[in-house]
């Protein structure tokens, strides 16, 4: 699809892309992030420890070659629960952003094409979700939905989307008036015509770097969540509720490895992940169309 | 003129801004007969782009009627209107704003068959190739994004946008104020072609007064968001009637160096909408005003078959 014919020369987002590629900090981001997500999906199948697995022999264990990451206070290794944390942080992370993105991408949209009535009503709205203090809504829509996975996706997906709704309907309202918007209206168009023929595609720039940066801060508010014991519930395996779980003064200071590993695969991600955010912003900048 | 295809009447459109009423296009009636071309000329901010976008209900008017082959379409509702639409189609003036840069040429061009629901995609796609065989462009361009194209080739996909629904009437836009004068000329000759050779009936929106004598039949002057004069561009262009027509006529450069120079340029600005003078509204700028003229708001009428003024002056015709 990217390869450059006589007949079809890249489109914009082709180009988007080559920029992206160039692009040292987000190139080092995605050399980060690809391993890693490599090894949290297939560690079941080279690694011997399960997440659950209690090593009666070896509690507080300090890395060793048998256990890489060492292992916690009843003998669960650390490297796998870490691997398995991962999964669920991440599944959380994406499944939450997918949602807040299509919620924010929908209300934006349609209040910026929908007519003025629409938009003052849905705008409003968004309004009112924004002045909520987030840390208590958090706690307070935790505590109704309940811990586990899906009442953590929700909960961070409801907080997420206004400020995607924003920036998609500022976008919007601007592509409103241009003239092939205005041409699609004079042959006939309605609006989810509007909004996936025209609306989708020039938004997905905002789209795609607010998934990337809402990823890394997903991976945050559900190891918040878990911190306070109000997202994942152990047994289950998250890197917010490790931390938690090594958060005792003797932990932390005996025992490192159980905070450290869990809290280190925590930063590279997020911090890989924003990299690249950086870099795809970077890359559909409509200036560096310019160069 | 056979009968109207389109007529309108005592067409409005009015904002409010700041608690400022102001007021774009007022009374304004003419009609279009069946494959006639209407010239709408007219100085920046005269309205001529509103009037244009108004007929198409692509701006809501505020008053008056528009009827389209004997349908009222101010009072359609939207689901009417959209089943309206291919009939009628807009060219738009700026041949980089009226295309999507995120999409192909194909489809842009198929993009109205599709919002109509009309053929298959193979269908359709064979449409667009036609469509720009029909403007002088290879086929194989529905591959390519419009950046690719120069503002002429890119109004010329404007026009065949414009033209795959196959509609009866078109509202040209100053199709080529936009393009370099040595393309101006193409651009307009297609136009005129395609308008003779399909029968389309067009209202041809411009400032250049020689394109809208090569193109129409006859002329709509436009001052301020006022009629000020129509006849037939042959009659305009021999004897105007209104002092605004008498002006901008005279303002027309002659290719005759040694042709008599007797321009008469006329004194300031367009007045704002905000603050429209009391009476005819180009009194302030009129060579030939009255006081009377800043007391009478003059009625559009018709001065001879075909020739109709907004003017008090009499005694000068």
């Amino acid at each position: 699809m990217l390869g450059r014919t006589s007949h079809r020369s890249p489109g914009p987002l082709a180009r988007a892309f080559e920029r992206f590629r160039l692009n040292r900090a987000a190139m080092a981001g995605v050399s980060l992030i690809v391993p890693l997500v490599v090894a949290i999906l297939t560690y079941p199948f080279w690694w011997s420890f399960k997440p659950n697995d209690i090593d009666l022999l070896a509690m507080n264990a300090g890395p060793s070659a048998k256990h890489w990451f060492g292992t916690d206070g009843v003998g669960r290794d650390v490297f796998a629960r870490a691997m398995e944390g991962g999964r669920i942080s991440l599944l959380v992370a994406a499944a939450s952003t997918v949602i807040s993105a299509a919620i924010g991408f929908l209300v934006g949209a349609i209040s910026a094409l929908a007519g003025r009535w629409t938009d003052a009503v849905t705008m409003r709205f968004v309004d009112l979700v924004m002045t909520l203090p987030p840390v208590i809504f958090l706690l307070v829509l935790a505590s109704i939905a309940g811990t586990g996975i899906w009442p953590t996706i929700l909960v961070i997906s409801l907080l997420s989307w206004p400020l995607l709704a924003r920036m998609v309907r500022s976008r919007l309202l601007e592509l409103r008036e241009r003239d092939f918007v205005l041409a699609a209206r004079g042959m006939g168009a309605g609006l989810p015509h509007l909004l996936f023929r025209h609306g989708l595609p020039n938004s997905i720039d905002i789209l795609v770097v607010f998934a990337t940066l809402q990823i890394a801060n997903a991976i945050l508010l559900e190891a918040g969540l878990s911190f306070l014991g109000l997202g994942i519930a152990p047994p289950a395996a998250s890197w917010g509720n490790m931390l938690n779980a090594a958060r005792s003064t003797a932990v932390l200071e005996q025992y490192p490895w159980q905070w450290l590993f869990p809290g280190g695969a925590l930063v590279v991600t997020v911090l890989a992940i924003n990299f690249i955010g950086d870099g795809l912003r970077d890359a559909f900048d409509p200036r560096a169309e310019l160069h | 003129m056979t009968e109207p295809l389109l007529s309108v009447r005592d067409l409005g459109k009015h904002y409010t801004s700041r608690g400022t009423n102001l007021t774009i296009l007022h009374g304004i009636s003419f009609d279009i007969g069946k494959g006639e071309a209407v010239g709408l000329v007219g100085e920046s901010g005269s309205g001529k782009t509103t009037i244009g976008r108004s007929v198409l209900r692509l701006v809501e008017p505020s008053a008056g009627s528009v009827r389209f082959d004997g349908t009222e379409l101010t009072t359609l509702s939207e689901s009417e209107m959209r089943r309206t639409r291919p009939r009628m189609q807009y060219i738009f003036q700026d041949p980089f704003a009226s295309l999507s840069p995120r999409m192909t040429i194909g489809e842009i061009l198929t993009e109205g068959l599709k919002i109509q629901g009309i053929a298959t995609s193979s269908e359709r796609m064979d449409r667009a190739r036609k469509a720009l065989e029909q403007v002088d462009l290879p086929p194989d361009a529905v591959s390519r994004y419009a950046h690719e194209f120069s503002g002429g080739q890119r109004q010329r996909i404007g026009i065949a946008r414009a033209l795959t629904l196959a509609p009866e009437f078109i509202v040209a836009d100053e199709p080529v104020s936009a393009l370099d004068v040595s393309i101006q000329a193409q651009v307009i000759n297609l136009l005129r072609d395609l308008q003779q050779n399909l029968g389309l009936t067009m209202l041809f929106i411009s400032h250049d007064l020689a394109v809208v004598e090569y193109i129409c039949d006859r002329v709509i002057v436009l001052y301020l968001g006022r009629i000020m004069e129509i006849a037939p561009s042959a009659e305009l262009y021999a004897k105007p009637l209104h002092p605004y027509a008498r002006a901008l006529l005279s303002a027309i450069p002659s290719p005759d160096p040694d042709a008599p120079r007797e321009s008469q340029i006329l004194k300031g600005d367009i007045p704002s909408v905000a603050n429209p003078p009391s009476g005819c509204v180009f009194r302030t700028r009129c060579p030939l005003a009255l006081p009377a003229c800043a007391q009478i708001v003059p009625d559009l009428r018709e001065m001879a078959p075909g020739r109709f003024k907004a003017c008090i002056r009499d005694d000068l015709d």
